[in-house]
């Protein structure tokens, strides 16, 4: 492999591409996209363990293990963590790493743009938690529902934490978003099609453009809430004449959407597991791909069911009620079509199989309480009780979480080239599984039987402490079965077998390349002429086996690392610091050595902007840069000479 | 093939699966974004006009003569935008930056309307963030208008400066293009605002 460098200006950019320095600066979308899992996994654990915080003092009645206070911060940063910070940013891995493999492009559109969200999700993660260490983790729900987040109610700097990281994590979603839609839209290979489209490819378009049309709304409520704390506006204020029931109708269509944004990357990947391991193409595709279309669109016009008990009288409750109901159509169409596929298929039960079973069950059992709630007399009974909490953790454990682990048990092989030891997932699996059903389904029954949600805890006469003492065992379980899975994945990757290429006899385009692929991917061309390339290309007919076109005596064209990005969050991250210490003394964020005198807006966040404003600049006059990379004349070894193709590139 | 294409690299960033320049697709997908954005401001706006149609009687405070006359300008900065495109894409540096100049003349006399109106509306008719829920959401929507439309005359004259520079390429006009279909936006968004807060007050 020859490289060849071009020219630099008077700013040099950064070339190393190991070490802390290449990570920093990288641009490429398979470390970015590592990064991420790497983020993901360990907020998963720092969720993980508040959680079973919370369950360990539920374990029986009048626990005193943590205060109330305490375990209204646990259970906000439970919800807060595991919904932007561990499941979203696990689906963003996914995301980076296997759409342009799927979709058989060099790199993403805008290669910084991606580092850029990375960086920014680190920074926003960083921020919530930061509240810990200020003794000020927020207490107010992962939904902070006005007027409980107003000053008045909430005189801490917890809310002022939470607003401050989740704008700077929807940056990170929003620009990630562009960015894949640019991709999938634009940089398809050549004959792939939309209806060729691999269906995880799909649901990443699906999920990016409901981020780019629900953030906004959260965004702008956060900005509102953040203009009340600090500015002394009236939006959610109701001694000023604001009304906080805005603040629910705008959180809940950002809401639920964003549980939509949980579940279709999900539902993308059970869809390329199911097919690989039934030895079948995957059942009504069209149907698949559009139903998923369907809960998307949907999903923007159903957000009152979450509001059924504040009463928005009957015409608005029904109407929110039917659309619910509606919702379940398009999910019933992708669970059929999963269970087509399993049909007579020569199923192999490995373990991403068992995880995407697994889903298909727990989702299946989410749904149904799902459907019971979008009926408005249920859910007045089951609001706010522990019905829902064990609704939507089938939902989001069940489903979001089971399909995130099946996706690193299937690709792990294609991103490190090594095996994960099978006998060891399956143990995993069945801990996982066992742990989590015995965890959440008493709460069915706690639910039915009136224990309430966010209770600190309760009185033995309730007659609830058996259920609860169980689904305590089941959380510990759970929680070992995660851990073991997450310290699996870290043990394979050292010392893993090697893999192959295409250790499932997989399906789309991400197994054609080598494991773990290239810098650039493909050293060739592919021009896909199926829908599931790689299987016809070891078992199809000739007529449908891919082409190869070799790249022309250029070179492949790479883009350049880069700074910017990092000092573009970094400085995101110094504004958002000071907005967070808007009006507070500078005591408060360094002890001893700050005083009395209190904090502005000049002090820290205008600097932190300016740092933004230069990093955009720099970044701008850097322009993308570029190098052509030579790929190894092993690869194209069948490859067509470009000159003589047909097909432009 | 590559080597017909060669000839004109705007031409050649066509060459994407929908033939739409992926920075031009990219700027779509965000002005899609941004309309979610100013709808919640503007829904926003307008059900607390709704809630309390009496505490507050916009056309006391308005003038409406002078935020019509601002209005007309924005809109006549969209019409040089165009032309500055236009003038890119005919390779004319000379009317490039003619209209650029004129586009961001433009855009300062309409964000020097709204901090007379601000300032005016703060200071003689005494309308503040916290006054009332209507200094709310007539101050945070029009206000992250006025955002918008100062990082977009930043974005032109940024350009504006850089068609000085050496390193200038014809291809960048594909960038004046995307930030003009956000400048053309940002106008878009005036006329809703424009009507939905200032000109149904009339009615």
């Amino acid at each position: 492999m020859s490289t060849t460098q071009a020219s630099y200006g008077t700013w040099s950019r950064p070339l190393k591409k190991t070490g802390l320095v290449g990570f920093l600066t990288t641009v490429d979308h398979k470390k970015i996209g590592i990064g991420y899992a790497i983020g993901a996994l360990f907020f998963l654990l720092v969720g993980g363990v508040e959680a079973l915080i919370i369950r360990l003092q539920l374990m029986s009645p009048e626990n005193n293990l943590v205060d109330a206070e305490t375990y209204n911060q646990l259970f906000t940063m439970h919800g807060t963590t595991m919904v932007f910070l561990a499941v979203m940013p696990l689906s963003a891995a996914f995301f980076n790493y296997i759409m342009p493999l799927q979709i058989g492009a060099r790199d993403v559109a805008f290669p910084r743009l991606n580092a850029l969200g990375l960086w920014c999700f680190i920074a926003g993660g960083v921020i919530v938690n930061l509240s810990w260490f200020f003794q000020a983790a927020p207490d107010i729900g992962w939904f902070g529902y006005a007027p409980l987040t107003s000053k008045q109610f909430d005189p801490d700097i917890g809310t002022d934490f939470w607003i401050i990281g989740l704008q700077i994590l929807g940056i990170a979603s929003l620009a990630g978003s562009f960015n894949f839609i640019t991709t999938i839209l634009n940089m398809r290979a050549p004959g792939l099609t939309m209806m060729r489209l691999p269906v995880f490819t799909w649901m990443t378009l699906i999920t990016s453009f409901l981020i780019i049309l629900a953030f906004p709304p959260i965004t702008i409520a956060l900005v509102e809430l953040m203009f009340d704390r600090h500015f002394g506006t009236h939006f959610f204020n109701v001694a000023g004449g604001g009304k906080p029931i805005l603040w629910q109708h705008v959180f809940w269509i950002f809401g639920h959407p964003e549980v939509y944004i949980l579940i279709l990357p999900a539902m993308g990947i059970i869809s390329e597991v199911l097919p690989v391991f039934s030895r079948k193409p995957l059942f009504g595709y069209p149907l698949v791909v559009f139903s998923g279309a369907v809960i998307g669109f949907l999903g923007f016009a159903v957000w009152s069911h979450h509001m059924f008990t504040t009463g928005l009288g009957i015409v608005a409750t029904s109407a929110f009620a039917f659309l619910t109901m509606l919702i379940s159509i398009p999910t019933g169409v992708k669970i059929f079509n999963w269970i087509g596929t399993l049909w007579g298929g020569r199923i192999s039960f490995s373990v991403p199989m068992l995880y995407a079973l697994g889903f298909i069950w727990m989702f299946m059992m989410g749904g149904f309480t799902g459907i019971m709630h979008s009926s408005p007399p249920v859910d007045a009974q089951q609001q706010d009780s522990y019905f829902v909490i064990a609704h939507f953790h089938y939902v989001l454990i069940g489903g979001s979480i089971f399909a995130l682990l099946c996706g690193i048990y299937f690709w792990f092989p294609k991103v490190t080239g090594k095996l994960m030891d099978e006998g060891a997932g399956k143990a995993f699996f069945y801990t996982i599984f066992f742990g989590f059903n015995l965890a959440f389904f008493p709460m069915h029954i706690l639910g039915m039987t009136g224990m309430p949600r966010r209770t600190h805890t309760y009185k033995a006469e309730m007659g609830w402490a058996e259920p609860n003492f169980w689904s305590t065992i089941g959380a510990l379980i759970l929680g070992v079965g995660i851990a073991a899975v997450v310290l699996q994945v870290i043990y394979s990757c050292f010392k893993g077998k090697p893999s192959g290429n295409n250790p499932w006899d997989a399906r789309t385009l991400e197994w054609d390349t080598s494991s773990p692929p290239k810098e650039y991917n493909f050293g060739y061309t592919p021009i896909i002429k199926a829908r599931d390339q790689v299987w016809e290309n070891n078992h199809g007919t000739d007529l449908k086996k891919m082409d190869k076109i070799a790249p022309d005596s250029h070179g492949i064209h790479m883009p350049d690392q880069s700074w910017w990005p990092l000092v573009v969050s970094i400085g995101l991250f110094i504004a958002g610091l000071g907005v967070v210490f808007h009006h507070q003394p500078w005591g408060m964020l360094i002890p001893f050595v700050g005083g009395e005198s209190v904090i502005s807006l000049l002090h820290i966040t205008m600097p932190g902007l300016l740092l933004t404003f230069f990093g955009i600049y720099m970044w701008a006059l850097e322009g993308p840069g570029g190098y052509h990379l030579h790929p190894d004349p092993e690869e194209l070894k069948n490859a067509i000479d470009p000159k003589e193709s047909g097909h432009w590139e | 093939m590559a080597e017909t294409t060669h000839a004109d690299p705007l031409e050649e960033l066509k060459n994407t699966n929908t033939g739409v320049e992926n920075k031009k697709m990219a700027m779509w997908a965000f002005l899609a974004s941004d309309c979610m954005f100013f709808g919640t401001l503007i829904s926003t706006h307008l059900i607390y006009r709704k809630i309390y149609p009496t505490v507050v009687d916009p056309t006391e405070i308005f003038s409406i003569e002078l935020t019509g006359f601002s209005s007309f300008i924005l809109l006549m900065s969209s019409f040089l935008m165009a032309l500055s495109v236009s003038a890119s894409h005919k390779k004319n540096m000379k009317s490039l930056r003619l209209f650029l100049f004129g586009t961001i003349i433009f855009g300062l006399i309409f964000l020097g309307g709204q901090v007379y109106e601000f300032s005016h509306f703060v200071h003689e008719k005494n309308l503040t963030l916290s006054t009332n829920v209507f200094g709310s959401t007539f101050y945070v929507l029009t206000g992250t208008h006025g955002v918008h439309v100062a990082l977009g005359v930043l974005w032109l004259a940024s350009w504006l400066a850089y068609t000085y520079s050496k390193k200038f390429k014809w291809e960048n006009a594909l960038d004046i293009e995307t930030a003009g279909l956000y400048w053309h936006f940002v106008d878009i968004v005036w006329i809703v605002i424009f009507t939905a807060v200032y000109l149904v007050e009339y009615l």
